[in-house]
């Protein structure tokens, strides 16, 4: 390394930028990783749960010593209307094993262990700094600009999240489109370990995910999330931007009315909120890609969009860190033949394919589009309910059969409409 | 009873900038259906609707997750940046 010159700058002390920087300082590179926060993980939310694989490849065992919340055994979807819920609920005792684990985790705590990691494998760390500008030279990025002081790299890689001013500033990324972000917004509720474990029936250090549809976001694509930590809950809602014109409400008030729900109110009685936090989600997946690679600089992470969102599941972190190592791949070669042209960190992008990232991504690459159908969120729900309450009603009226009963309610939505939706829905995943 | 919003975000740890707004708006931006998107949207509720029909704005209590900046940069959002560092939210959970 030259003076004031490292070989790479990670701008942005997330999931992505810790992985990369990590994985470059241990193949022996000067790295700096720059973060606007006071400290890794202050600017950053999650719903969250983390799946591990992806971190799993780059530290072997990492559960043992990360600041993990609970581990997800248990996975509950439910289908809201406003005074009903109809639940499906999955427990096993397979769940979780060998490098199909998955985690709640508050990114505060996280994402500045993960930060010690990088620093500890020798990765500088500046908190507390936002890079202003990148720094190109004859067309190539050849560092970053904060204040009036320069500093120079062979490559800068871009992990400043879903907001990322500087992929925009040269060119790699357009401005995210309404119907490319969800809003999430989310309160984190305490209660004692106790208390969670007897709600939701755990025994410790187990938690749940629990995802909702329907009256949540009031016919507007998105839905409820709850996640259950150590000794808090994290309860939230995410929304589609372009979708909010379906409805007058606001999202605070989605949010409150979410933990008014008569499936949620019970859950969380008692219970203290300790924070509110917002932030986006890019949610249009493989068709938001920016370009991910020009001279001297990479793009990984929420940044790139590398979200995938089936409506049953949602990946984020996962991917970011899988992006952060291969872009530490493609850079640590690079730096062996000395060329960090575009051709060169090209590397990246052809990693990234072969890999489930972009493979996953490319799957899902419909289920966005299927999910912009408002019976998704108020018709289904309903129907359901509806069946149910006939189900489980008795009340003197002589039976009739199932199918009858079923069937008066799937003709309110029309039988041809539902199969086409049906198909449609499975088609997309 | 539900919490208002600025008594949920008076449980967030913020370092205020006093010196610098880094999201700046036009509060007489003339089309209202523009600013209600705001007004809907912003998790924080930052963004009011007064009885005149302009929109009033506080960057103080920003949770920074660039909502406004998505509907309404160019729009009734004049400037849109992060924070100087150290400034802004801090989220001690996240």
């Amino acid at each position: 390394m030259s003076e004031n010159k490292f070989d790479a700058i990670v701008v942005g002390a997330g999931v992505a930028g810790s992985a990369a920087g990590y994985l470059l300082a241990k193949a022996g590179l000067e790295v700096l990783i720059i973060e606007r926060g006071n400290f890794a993980g202050a600017k950053n939310m999650t719903g969250g749960r983390l799946y591990s694989h992806s971190l799993e490849r780059i530290i072997p065992g990492f559960a043992k010593e990360a600041p993990l919340e609970r581990k997800v055994v248990r996975e509950k979807i439910s289908m809201l209307t406003a005074d009903s819920a109809v639940t499906i609920d999955y427990q096993s005792s397979q769940s979780g094993e060998a490098n199909t684990d998955s985690y709640t985790v508050l990114r505060s705590d996280f994402d500045r262990w993960l930060a010690d990691k990088a620093e500890e494998a020798g990765a500088v760390l500046a908190t507390g700094i936002l890079v202003d500008k990148l720094l190109v030279k004859d067309g190539k990025v050849s560092g970053i600009i904060t204040g009036d002081e320069e500093m120079e790299a062979d490559v800068v890689v871009l992990a400043d999240g879903v907001n990322s001013l500087l992929a925009e500033q040269i060119g790699m990324k357009k401005p995210v489109t309404p119907s490319q972000a969800a809003i999430g917004a989310k309160e984190v509720i305490e209660l004692s370990a106790d208390v969670i474990q007897q709600r939701f029936n755990l025994n410790e250090s187990e938690g749940v995910s629990w995802l909702f549809a329907g009256s949540v976001t009031d016919g507007c694509t998105g839905g409820g999330f709850l996640y259950t930590n150590k000794d808090t809950i994290s309860l939230g809602i995410v929304c589609t931007l372009s979708e909010l014109k379906h409805t007058d409400k606001t999202i605070p008030q989605m949010l409150d009315e979410f933990k008014e729900h008569p499936a949620i109110a019970p859950l969380i009685a008692n219970g203290k909120t300790v924070e509110y936090s917002g932030h986006l989600v890019p949610e249009a997946g493989y068709n938001m890609l920016p370009k991910l690679y020009q001279d001297g600089v990479v793009i990984i992470g929420d940044a790139a969009g590398l979200v995938i969102n089936t409506g049953y599941m949602v990946r984020g972190m996962d991917l970011a860190i899988a992006s952060g190592e291969y872009a530490a791949r493609a850079i640590i070669q690079a730096k062996e033949k000395n060329d960090f042209s575009a051709s060169s960190l090209a590397d990246y992008q052809r990693l990234l394919e072969e890999s489930f990232v972009l493979k996953d991504l490319k799957h899902y690459q419909n289920f966005p589009a299927f999910m912009e159908n408002p019976r998704i969120f108020t018709e289904y729900p309903q129907m359901l309910s509806d069946v149910m309450a006939d189900m489980f009603t008795v009340d003197g009226t002589p039976a009739q059969s199932l199918l009858k009963k079923i069937m008066t309610h799937v003709k309110k939505i029309g039988i041809f409409t539902l199969l086409k939706d049906a198909w449609k829905g499975v088609r997309s995943l | 009873m539900r919490m208002t919003i600025e008594e949920k975000l008076g449980l967030d740890k913020f370092f205020v900038d006093e010196d610098y707004a880094h999201i700046v708006i036009d509060k007489d931006y003339p089309d209202l259906a523009e600013k209600n998107k705001l007004v809907q949207a912003c998790p924080a509720g930052l963004y009011k609707l007064n009885a005149d029909q302009s929109l009033s704005f506080d960057y103080a209590g920003c949770l920074e997750c660039g909502t406004c900046r998505v509907l309404a940069l160019g729009t009734v959002v004049k400037e849109w940046n992060h924070p100087k560092g150290e400034y802004g939210i801090e989220f001690r959970y996240g």
